[in-house]
């Protein structure tokens, strides 16, 4: 059995800890709204961009296509892009995110391709390194910038499109979480080079037939991959500070809430003790004065 | 008589508005568009992007790099990476 002084310790740690994740949870909650205003801000720009890269794609073929987008013609060396968060205090989302990253990795290694890494965030680089040690291309730190914008976005999409051009992978997939609610955040991984065809509809193609290009398709379409890249990196960074935030809510809210509880539990057990010990003083009392 | 503008960056929508013209400079020379401007694609370089608010007042300039306009039925949207907005 505990003293009560030990008790009387254990409730007022709790009690700091659940100050902390309740202060934690409400920073979240602040942050969450900011950070889904801003992946719906950048929700225009992404679909523009997909539109005409779609109309592009369609129209440009065959093997005058950048290789960015046909590619290099092998898919034997794939890089895996994988972006965590850089703070911890966010529940299980960036377990899951590497989950799902060394999934695919075993998936890709079972087919007998080579695995790199290219880790985005900080908490994902112990558990990748645990694994796949060797595997590891590069460690992007997003640590130092408070919310990161396009410019790291830029920054990650030029030294991918670098190293691909430099033919040190074929093939690059973006393992990012995908924000749903709160609740929710689905890791997912997209292949991010080449670029995938985008599904542009038959419609769109044939409206645009008229459409004149300055330079030439080629030419806008050459210009436009790296920053159809870049958009698809940026909108992972945007949906990483949403998840994080709304995974960070919701697990701070269950750690405050089994706080509370324990805080209880505890004070119970300390009001018992407390009874208990002055019932014992009591009854050595009486029994000493009957004994006189 | 009015042309109707989007000038969006990845962070955000930054202006959707009527406008008289839009003078965009473009990878091989600058450009006007008004109003029913046939559908045209065009890389531009960084510049100015000048907007004609009505026929011949003054231009209000818009720094913008990197990026490409468009012209569509839906009038001229510009998406550019970085915008330096005077205003």
């Amino acid at each position: 059995m505990a003293s009560l002084k030990e008790l009387k310790g254990r409730i007022s740690s709790v009690k700091s800890t659940q100050k902390i994740t309740k202060a934690k949870q409400m920073v979240a909650a602040a942050k969450l709204r900011r950070a889904q205003a801003a992946a719906e801000a950048a929700r225009p720009y992404a679909e523009r961009m997909s539109s005409v890269m779609a109309s592009l794609a369609s129209r440009v073929s065959g093997n005058s296509a950048p290789k960015l987008l046909a590619g290099t013609g092998s898919r034997q060396r794939h890089l895996l892009v994988v972006v965590n968060t850089d703070k911890g205090l966010c529940g299980g989302l960036n377990s899951n995110i590497v989950k799902a990253a060394k999934v695919k990795a075993r998936e890709l290694i079972a087919e007998g391709k080579d695995v790199q890494f290219y880790l985005v965030g900080k908490k994902g680089r112990a558990p990748i390194k645990r694994d796949y040690a060797d595997r590891i291309e590069k460690w992007f730190d997003t640590s130092d910038v408070r919310q990161p914008g396009f410019d790291e976005a830029e920054a990650i999409g030029d030294d991918l499109i670098e190293r691909f051009e430099n033919g040190e992978f074929d093939v690059a997939h973006l393992v990012y979480p995908v924000f749903q609610s709160a609740l929710a955040q689905d890791p997912t991984v997209d292949q991010l080079i080449p670029v995938p065809s985008p599904e542009g509809d038959a419609d769109a193609a044939a409206s645009d037939a008229v459409v004149e290009y300055e330079p030439g398709e080629e030419e806008i379409l050459e210009e436009l991959l790296p920053r159809y890249v870049k958009t698809q990196l940026f909108g992972a960074l945007l949906e990483r500070e949403a998840s994080e935030q709304g995974a960070s809510m919701t697990a701070m809210d269950n750690a405050t809430r089994n706080a509370g509880d324990l805080i209880k539990d505890l004070t119970v057990q300390y009001n018992r003790s407390r009874q208990a010990a002055i019932t014992t003083e009591l009854i050595e009392i009486i029994a000493g004065a009957e004994a006189l | 008589m009015a042309l109707h503008f989007e000038l969006v960056t990845p962070a955000k929508l930054v202006r959707s508005e009527e406008v008289h013209m839009v003078i965009v400079p473009g990878t091989e020379g600058e450009f006007g568009v008004l109003e029913g401007h046939a559908p045209f694609m065009s890389t531009i370089r960084d510049g100015a992007v000048q907007v004609y608010k009505t026929a011949g007042g003054t231009p209000e300039n818009i720094e913008v790099r990197g990026g490409f306009a468009e012209v569509g039925d839906k009038g001229l949207t510009v998406l550019a990476e970085h915008v330096e907005d005077a205003a």
